[in-house]
């Protein structure tokens, strides 16, 4: 941010501009970066995501759109989407049918705001960063009962009424299993849990002590069936709902939602990169030469593996994602919290 | 952040950080009606009563879907409030965990004072288990066998017979 805040002052010359409109013009041009690089995410790992189901399912995946390995194809699917027309139910309640979407959007979009890229490189430096992003990240479950209630259709609604159940309830491990990263960093901000795994990856947070490393394993669980992901894919199965709580919209909207769910897929990912696995710091002390560009391959890393579990095991029931998420996920995070503390007290790393 | 913008703090004619909060939401909400603005431009719009039906596989839809459902989505709904609330007590506390040990006897007062919260939610975790409200197939246990009672569960966990 001092990077950008410098690089504006310099542009429009110093001292002609006061405080506050250099802030307002750095957090908006944040606020553009985020945007686009939502839109670019999403677009490249619709593609990495056939790519790599292709793959596992021995497959090219796309081959054909641009030539090499079917680059475009996401460019391609975009340009079509958006002329597609816009087809709103005459059954359905219009104001929240076409408000759910930008919700949806608005709330993945928000939450990136306090990810930190590099050293002092965040949009918004909040001091309640990570509970931040779970609070607005909440937004997200809102958009999509609004979806499903307002389309009218039964499969929206039982789409949005699994999807909100599973979002709500996978909530809980999701937050439980940060509390130990936080007792060991004694703050909320994201920049300060980063800053706190300096040093190599055995100061990462998941190799701290066994229980932070279950506690990574249930994040990476939770964070799953956040998404709405396959094993966890509930909300749209396409076999039993057609496609959940999206099944009556079309176009620009629809893309709304695919682009939340594929925004959200690489936020939960660099969430755990920077909760758990070093942020922007190398495996080998040293190597720091490139903070952001680390962090995103880390991010990335983890959205493989999302979409190495996704594409290898089989959905779940409904009744067996319950099962998991209250009867054994939340009884090992908590496990989890009291024994972090445990570990603490007793090897005495809390005081220094 | 640089010294101009002061943490957290409010102070007038300053913004603080949670002023780019609300630039994301306007970004937000612009880009979103920029796309929509832009696909306007480029779609065709020809509606038709059979195109605005609902979706029902083809059928015609058969009624309103502003029905009511099942009670097990409001049980979830509860028991999240309950653990989310939970959740939200357990972070300040553990934001305050490693300054507190620095006192000695205060940080083990502070740990127990946790235990102790946290076994009380347990035991309303065990309580609600073993009520079987946890189970998203409900058993029921008031009727007898020999009256079948249909349409209340969805997924009924019975065995398929092998052919």
């Amino acid at each position: 941010m001092e990077i950008l805040t410098d690089l504006i002052r310099s542009w429009f010359g110093p001292d002609k501009m006061s405080d506050q409109a250099v802030f307002i013009t750095v957090a908006s041009t944040m606020a553009t970066i985020m945007f686009i690089v939502m839109a670019l995410c999403a677009l490249i790992f619709t593609w990495a995501e056939r790519k790599v189901a292709g793959f596992i399912q021995s497959r090219y995946g796309p081959m054909r759109t641009g030539r090499w390995h079917g680059w475009a194809q996401a460019v391609a699917d975009m340009l079509k989407i958006l002329g597609k027309e816009d087809i709103i139910p005459a059954e359905a309640n219009r104001f929240f049918f076409s408000f759910a979407p930008i919700l949806v959007l608005l709330g993945s979009l928000l939450a990136w705001a306090a990810i930190p890229w590099s050293p002092g490189f965040v949009s918004a430096d909040l001091d309640l960063g990570l509970f931040y992003i779970f609070a607005v990240s909440s937004l997200v479950i809102v958009g999509l009962l609004m979806a499903g209630w307002s389309s009218n259709n039964k499969w929206a609604l039982y789409g949005a009424a699994r999807g909100a159940a599973q979002m709500i309830s996978y909530e809980i491990p999701l937050a439980l299993a940060c509390i130990p990263v936080v007792m060991y960093t004694g703050s909320l901000n994201t920049t300060d849990i980063v800053i706190a795994q300096q040093g190599g990856m055995l100061n990462w947070f998941v190799f701290r002590n066994p229980f932070l490393f279950v506690a990574f394993i249930m994040y990476f669980i939770a964070s799953i069936a956040e998404t709405n992901r396959g094993p966890f894919d509930m909300p749209e199965t396409e076999s039993e709902l057609v496609a959940g709580y999206h099944t009556e919209y079309t176009g620009m909207r629809f893309a709304f939602f695919f682009l939340s769910e594929y925004a959200n897929l690489f936020l939960v990912s660099l969430i755990a990169a920077m909760v758990f696995l070093g942020g922007w710091w190398a495996p080998i002390p040293g190597l720091d030469f490139a903070p952001a560009l680390t962090f995103i391959i880390k991010g990335v890393l983890m959205v493989l593996l999302n979409m190495w579990v996704r594409w290898t095991l089989p959905r779940v029931r409904v009744d067996q994602l319950m099962h998991l998420c209250w009867k054994v996920m939340i009884p090992i995070s908590l496990i989890c919290v009291v024994g972090a503390g445990i570990w603490m007290m007793l090897s005495g790393q809390a005081g220094a | 952040m640089d010294s101009t913008i002061p943490l957290g703090v409010f102070t007038p004619g300053v913004l603080s950080n949670f002023a780019t909060v609300l630039i994301f939401v306007l970004i937000g909400f612009i880009f979103a009606a920029l796309a929509l603005w832009v696909a306007k431009l480029l779609r065709p719009s020809n509606p038709s009563p059979a195109k605005m039906t609902t979706y029902e596989c083809g059928e015609l839809p058969r009624g309103s879907s502003w029905i009511r459902f099942n009670v097990r989505f409001y049980l979830i709904a509860l028991f999240f409030i309950v653990f989310d609330v939970e959740v939200i007590f357990l972070y300040p506390w553990a934001v305050v965990f490693k300054q507190l040990f620095t006192h000695p006897q205060l940080g083990v007062l502070v740990f127990w004072e946790m235990i102790i919260f946290l076994t009380i939610l347990t035991l309303g975790l065990a309580y609600i288990w073993v009520k079987g409200d946890l189970d998203w197939v409900k058993t029921l246990v008031d009727r007898p066998e020999s009256e079948p009672v249909r349409g209340l569960t969805e997924a009924p966990e019975e065995e398929v017979p092998t052919p």
